[in-house]
């Protein structure tokens, strides 16, 4: 309900036209749509699809190795662990940004570090400039979002028979054939909770491309804050976030689509 | 004949301060049944991930058809196992399953499909092919382990607690399957199991193990008949031990003075105790008998009592026979209905005279 009446006042906005300042009428026009696929927002479009993208690779290449540490760890370390992995979320998101910010700067805590280092060894140093970058998006997108990789594998790992991996070694195979014909087809579905988990708020984040990020590397969501507070544009800015919402739910019925082809679907036979 | 195959030199493991097995010597011989039975936690599990490799044993060497196999990992060992919860890849359909092996190896396909196909004709699993492992039974699960694993010809196959999880029908249906699997291939088994009928019904040789160490390694009638001491004894089969004193020595013939009733026996045994020592009598409770007034034999071992409590199980029964002494025992007594000889039945409370011939029993050290 609380989801379905916002969403529904959009789409309708999204299909309704400015009138002077502040009105608008619901008139079922497409324009908007049609405005949206206009090569700028495109661009936005596949830029966020792919920082998102990015942001959710990183992600699962730190995530799984740890998440198999943690699930493997003696049992005692787990809950120690496991709150590592969990405790940034009792900070405020836009703290956790603005102490990113406050390490990456110019002067910032790793810059100093750095220039700690060089003048150790030596070496002339130059401060680097890391924020206000795509790199710098992505690296805050992937410090926020790891947790939401790592405990689905984490779960995903804690239930795996580790008696699997010993019939797989047993049956002659090395820890490369365990990891590809085993350990990731089984996982598979934790797998892909972790990336959606990762990809769906990272390709509508807003706060981090807005602190962080440069004048080129606004995701949508920034360019939607845009058209509905400062250019005053609601049904272009519902329809860009309907898009957006288009994308999610895409996103959602592609892992609904492979979970049930794989569980329920006749497997093929190979010899 | 009997060449070893798998030949264990002074194994130990420890996890922690915890001694999981003890300084094991074991020869294993080519193409026989042989199983390792003891209680949980005695070790046996620890052996066999030793043989198949997953433990790397603190001292002692292993060899396999005279090979050390110290520096040897698993997928390079030509032993096979059929793990007790048969971890079966549950996302692959009983084909890919038992294919795995051949897969990995790069078998050429024709001559995989060609084995595969055998192989699932010889566990009778023929036409299920294409099933997933959440969609079999647990007989079938089973079979598909086991083709999983023989599949690759191995030269051992251990089979840890495989019967553990069918129910009482099907375990003996499983039984008979895996003895002639194991005669019509060849191949050795080792089968570990803490359920005795198990390895007395299958198993050419037994090897029993208690506290990380092997007690006794005999063929399952010698086992029975000859347990080489009082924890064996107590295991296969039941068993009624009566404490003792050794009081006469006169070459094979023992004679001993029992605690309770202060009764003489005599046994049978090449024990090596000594004058005064004391010992526990053991014997099995169908090689007693109820004195029959018609029957005397004098040679037999007597010791009166009272029956408190019968228990049936259809072919015999077992009677709980009271001993009182100066302390107070319960003799449990294994008689086969088709067998008993007068038509008399002794019933609770009634008085009676238990009797066994010298050479059924053994002695022990305590």
């Amino acid at each position: 309900m609380f989801l379905l009446v916002p969403i529904v006042i959009i789409s309708i906005f999204s299909f309704s036209a400015k009138q002077g300042l502040v009105d608008i009428s619901a008139s079922w026009v497409l324009d908007n749509y049609i405005r949206a696929f206009d090569p700028v927002y495109l661009s936005v479009f596949f830029k966020s699809m792919g920082i998102a993208g990015l942001t959710t690779s990183i992600c699962f290449l730190i995530g799984f190795p740890l998440a198999i540490g943690i699930a493997s760890a003696p049992k005692s370390w787990k809950p120690i662990l496991l709150m590592i992995v969990v405790l940034p979320f009792w900070v405020n998101l836009l703290i956790r940004t603005y102490a990113l910010i406050a390490v990456f700067r110019t002067r910032g805590f790793f810059n100093f570090s750095l220039e700690w280092v060089a003048n150790l060894l030596g070496i002339p140093f130059e401060p680097l400039t890391l924020l206000y970058n795509d790199a710098a998006v992505i690296l805050g997108l992937v410090y926020i979002h790891l947790p939401f990789m790592i405990l689905p594998l984490y779960a995903g790992f804690e239930g795996f028979n580790k008696s699997l991996l010993e019939a797989a070694s047993d049956l002659g195979a090395r820890q490369f054939k365990i990891m590809t014909a085993v350990v990731l087809p089984i996982m598979a579905p934790s797998i892909i909770s972790g990336c959606i988990l990762v990809f769906i708020p990272a390709l509508g984040s807003f706060l981090t491309p807005e602190l962080l990020g440069g004048p080129s590397s606004q995701m949508i969501a920034n360019v939607i804050e845009r058209q509905f507070l400062a250019a005053n544009d609601w049904p272009f800015g519902s329809a860009l976030s309907m898009i957006l919402i288009y994308l999610t739910f895409g996103a959602l019925a592609l892992r609904y689509f492979w979970l049930r082809r794989r569980y329920f679907g006749s497997t093929e036979n190979r010899p | 004949m009997n060449r070893s195959i798998v030949q264990l030199k002074g194994i130990s493991k420890n996890y922690g301060t915890l001694e999981a097995i003890k300084e094991i010597d074991l020869d294993i011989f080519k193409g026989e049944f042989f199983s390792i039975i003891g209680p949980s936690g005695c070790g046996k599990t620890t052996l066999l991930r030793v043989l198949a490799g997953f433990e790397i044993p603190d001292s002692g060497s292993l060899y396999i058809e005279n090979i050390n196999m110290q520096n040897v990992p698993p997928n390079k060992r030509s032993i096979n196992m059929v793990f007790q919860s048969y971890a079966l890849f549950p996302h692959m359909n009983v084909l890919d399953n038992v294919a795995f092996g051949l897969r990995v190896d790069g078998v050429a396909r024709d001559e995989q499909s060609r084995r595969v196909k055998s192989m699932l004709s010889l566990v009778k699993l023929s036409g299920l092919e294409n099933r997933l492992p959440h969609q079999l039974s647990g007989g079938q699960l089973q079979r598909v382990a086991l083709a999983r694993a023989l599949i690759k010809k191995p030269q051992v196959l251990l089979l840890d607690e495989p019967l553990s999880a069918l129910d009482a029908k099907l375990r003996n249906e499983m039984r008979q399957e895996l003895i002639r699997l194991q005669k019509n291939l060849g191949i050795t088994f080792i089968l570990i199991t803490h359920d005795q009928q198990e390895a007395l019904s299958m198993a050419d040789r037994i090897a029993v193990m208690n506290d990380g160490a092997i007690q006794q390694v005999a063929s399952p009638s010698d086992l029975y008949e000859f347990p080489s001491n009082k924890f064996v004894a107590d295991f296969i089969g039941s068993i009624n031990f009566i404490g003792c004193q050794l009081s006469e020595k006169d070459g094979d013939v023992f004679k001993v003075i029992t605690r309770i009733s202060k009764d003489a026996f005599t046994v049978e045994g090449n024990n090596s105790l000594r004058i005064g020592q004391d010992c526990w009598l053991g014997i099995r409770p169908e090689k007693i008998n109820f004195e029959d007034a018609d029957v005397v034999n004098p040679n037999h071992n007597k010791l009166s009592g009272v029956v408190k409590n019968i228990t049936y199980f259809g072919q015999a029964s077992m009677y709980h026979v009271e001993v009182t002494g100066e302390k107070t025992a319960t003799i449990n007594v294994m008689e086969n209905h088709s067998k008993r000889s007068s038509g008399t039945t002794n019933e609770v409370g009634d008085s009676v005279v238990l009797c066994w011939s010298t050479d059924s029993t053994s002695l022990f050290t305590s």
